[in-house]
């Protein structure tokens, strides 16, 4: 088994801690897992990417190849799409509906929709509505995790406990408020489980 | 940032299972941290620098917990290193950590203290930017190494950089040299499981009893250097007979042989599986260049193909200058291209696979996002009145440094131009003013500044030059996250005056979007004045700020350093 994500999103937007989540839960399941991202100038509300991968053999690359990606996990409407290329040819795209419009000549809403609708397995999430509904709009990170968890060879309570040990050093009601938006997310995708 | 224990539960394929030691989920800087501390460290120094800043932050949180290793940020990087080889003359063991960049900075204690008699073990881990994902130039710190003479350590993974880091300091001992450990930012910035051994103790203090080993008067200095260049076949029979140089030769092959140098081994494995052949393959994982190993790989196969991470640094040795019957594959070739990040991609098509097949990716509506300055950032404000001050002159220079106001080159700000080196603004404002250019502005961080920004001005001050020194002083060093500056920012007014800065014209100013009229017209009273002017620009970074509120009201939770 081996599972590579691409995570995408702007810096700012919480793309470290879902990275961290499913990492550390995968490691608890017993795999193998990398994890990388670019810190520095890309934290200024620029594109931010970070590889992890999962497996049950050793892993070598620290980033994922081409065409490799099991999935784009991106927390931006936009973002997913700049690195499609890394997408396999059966790979999925799961991505907040959500739009960070920090540039001008930001691309219509309908144009990307329409281009992602051509991939062959497309998710979009309302992340942005869910985090609202869970309480805080923070947590479009944690639902888009919630998501990703329907697809991931991880069970949804592994992922759960290691929301709450990350957010517990912040207390007992945000770690509330995450745990809800990572179920809402979860269970708006139910439908669209594999 | 996240700090992650896990206790996995057992290793398949390891032999007799015991309950090893605990295995922590670590980045390539942590891991290398972790690994000075098991190796007795008394000190660590260094700079903040991307990609190799959370090495010293992993170890000031353990500091801070623990009360040691002595764990601090310096001035820059020359002071870090020299504070180090204190550290080693009195037989106490030191890590030193830099950006490839910031060893430009400490060229000089580092290329001097190889000569130097090293006593406890001095270890300078150096985090190279290949693809400069936050750096001004690519460069390849194994050159460095090479020109000091001294080994060089390259982990391909972060149980490597943990495990390289702890010989790094016995190689120290024992070739009396500082060793270097070479990490690049896809390692740095890489999380994975590290299993650590058992950590040894600090080392007594033993000030060696001759110093004329530390001491390069001509005479001695002859003296070490001879002795530098006989301890050389020693440290060549060391990486010869090293396992991080590991060659298998296939016999029944001769066509390919592949070298791998650090982190290159990981993309070559990543593409192995698909090779109808196994090539011989030799990685090299520890410098001076195991010569007998490439030379017996050479032997061995009419082409070699050389996968390095970073500059063509092996492969420039191996084609040399005269003509050769073997061929060889690389980055001089034109096989992988010279700049720009290595990629299990790029490899692939050097190995002559195909490239994997994506969706396609034809007509993407996706436009650049940049990075910017944060929202309400104080640099935005000092850059709205620069431009206003020189807006409608014919000509005008605003050289600038290095941090997050760099972004000041780019829309909407266009409002500096240039960024060569750290401290360059004030030297190369002072130039181009002697040259003739004016007005000219010099602008740079409270941290460039104290970093390398002092001694240009006094530079500056001893010729009055005509200049314009905009000091943006946002009290952090913002662009690597938010670490304190070495110096307090009422330190700063005090400082410039002491260099002897005319107080008439120095300015302390806030920087707020309500203020930039008063700073544009300061600032136009000071291009009119032909001498040196300073204006210290007052608001601490945003960011900074927040995370100061956030914790005022609640402590730091703890790392979990196990
Ligand atoms: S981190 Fe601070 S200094 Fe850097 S852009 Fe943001 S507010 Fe400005």
């Amino acid at each position: 088994m081996k599972y590579d994500i691409l995570l995408a999103g702007v810096g700012g937007q919480g793309l470290l801690s879902m990275a961290v989540i499913i990492a550390s839960a995968a490691m608890k399941n017993g795999y193998f897992v990398k994890q990388s991202e670019v810190h520095g100038m890309s934290q200024r509300g620029g594109a931010v990417l970070a590889n992890l991968r999962i497996s049950d053999q050793p892993i070598h690359s620290d980033i994922i190849a081409r065409g490799d990606a099991d999935m784009i996990l991106s927390l931006e409407i936009m973002e997913g799409l700049r690195y499609l290329d890394y997408l396999a040819a059966d790979g999925t795209m799961l991505t907040s509906t959500g739009r960070v419009e920090n540039i001008g000549d930001y691309p219509a809403q309908e144009e990307i929709v329409d281009r992602i609708q051509q991939l062959p397995h497309t998710c979009l999430v309302q992340a942005d509505d869910l985090a609202k509904e869970a309480g805080t709009v923070l947590a479009g990170n944690m639902a888009m995790v919630g998501a990703a968890s329907v697809f991931l060879p991880l069970e949804a309570e592994g992922l759960e406990i290691q929301i709450e040990r990350l957010f517990r050093p912040k207390g007992g009601k945000v770690v509330e408020t995450n745990l809800r938006a990572f179920r809402l997310g979860r269970n708006s995708l139910s439908c669209a489980a594999p | 940032m996240f700090p992650m224990v896990v206790y996995l539960p057992r290793v398949s394929g390891s032999t007799s299972i015991k309950r090893g030691p605990v295995r922590q989920v670590l980045l390539g800087d942590e891991a290398v941290a972790l690994g000075a501390v098991h190796a007795g460290i008394t000190a660590a120094y260094a700079y903040p620098g991307t990609p190799s800043t959370e090495i010293l932050e992993y170890l000031i949180r353990l500091s801070d917990q623990a009360g040691k290793p002595k764990a601090c940020w310096c001035a820059n990087e020359k002071t870090a290193f020299e504070e180090a080889l204190g550290v080693s003359m009195v037989g106490r063991r030191a890590l030193v950590a830099m950006k490839h960049v910031g060893l430009n900075v400490a060229a000089d204690p580092f290329m001097n203290g190889a000569i130097v008699q090293i006593n406890g073990g001095l270890v300078v881990a150096v985090a190279d930017d290949p693809g400069m994902h936050s750096s001004q130039n690519e460069q390849d710190s194994r050159y460095f190494a090479d020109m000091a003479r001294i080994p060089c350590l390259e982990p391909a993974n972060q149980q490597e950089a943990y495990e390289m880091v702890r010989e790094a300091f016995e190689l120290s001992e024992q070739f009396h040299v500082p060793v270097m450990v070479r990490l690049v930012t896809r390692l740095a910035h890489s999380r994975a499981v590290v299993r650590p051994q058992p950590p040894l103790a600090e080392r007594p203090m033993k000030k060696p009893r001759d110093t004329r080993g530390w001491t390069l008067l001509p005479a001695y200095a002859r003296m070490q250097w001879r002795d530098l260049l006989d301890r050389q076949p020693d440290m060549l029979a060391f990486s010869e007979a090293s396992p991080n140089n590991q060659l298998v030769l296939n016999p029944e092959r001769h066509d390919l042989g592949v070298i791998t140098t650090g982190l290159a081994r990981n993309y070559y494995f990543e593409n192995f599986g698909e090779l109808r052949h196994r090539p011989s393959h030799l990685h090299v994982g520890a410098y001076p260049l195991p010569v007998a190993r490439i030379r017996e790989l050479a032997a061995h196969v009419d082409k070699l193909l050389v996968l390095e991470e970073g500059n063509p640094y092996l492969e420039r040795y191996l084609r040399g200058l005269l003509p050769q019957a073997l061929r060889i594959e690389g980055k001089l070739s034109g096989h992988l291209p010279q700049d720009g990040e290595l990629t299990p991609d790029f490899v692939r098509l050097a190995l002559d696979l195909p490239g994997r097949r994506s969706v396609s990716t034809t007509d993407l509506p996706v436009r650049n996002r940049p990075p910017q300055l944060c929202q309400g950032c104080p640099h935005a404000d000092s850059y709205a009145a620069i431009r206003a001050s020189i807006e409608g002159l014919e000509q005008s220079l605003v050289a600038s440094d290095i941090g997050c106001y760099t972004l000041g080159a780019l829309p909407p700000y266009s409002a500096i131009e240039s960024c060569v080196c750290m401290g360059a603004s004030i030297g190369m404002a002072k130039g181009a003013a002697e040259a003739g250019m004016n007005p000219v502005f010099a602008v740079i961080g409270d941290s460039t500044f104290l970093h390398s920004g002092v001694t240009p001005l006094m530079d500056a001050v001893a010729h009055d030059a005509d200049i314009v020194l905009v000091i943006l002083d946002n009290s952090t060093v913002g662009m690597t996250g938010g670490q304190p500056t070495i110096l307090p920012s009422s330190a700063l007014e005090p400082l410039v005056l002491g260099l002897g800065v005319h107080p008439e014209h120095l300015h302390v100013l806030e920087a707020h979007p309500k203020r930039v009229g008063e700073m544009t017209e300061v600032l136009r009273r000071e291009i009119r004045h032909h001498g040196l002017s300073v204006v210290i620009a007052v608001r601490e970074c945003i960011e900074t700020a927040k995370r100061r509120r956030r914790e005022e009201r609640s402590p730091q939770p703890g790392g979990a350093e196990g």
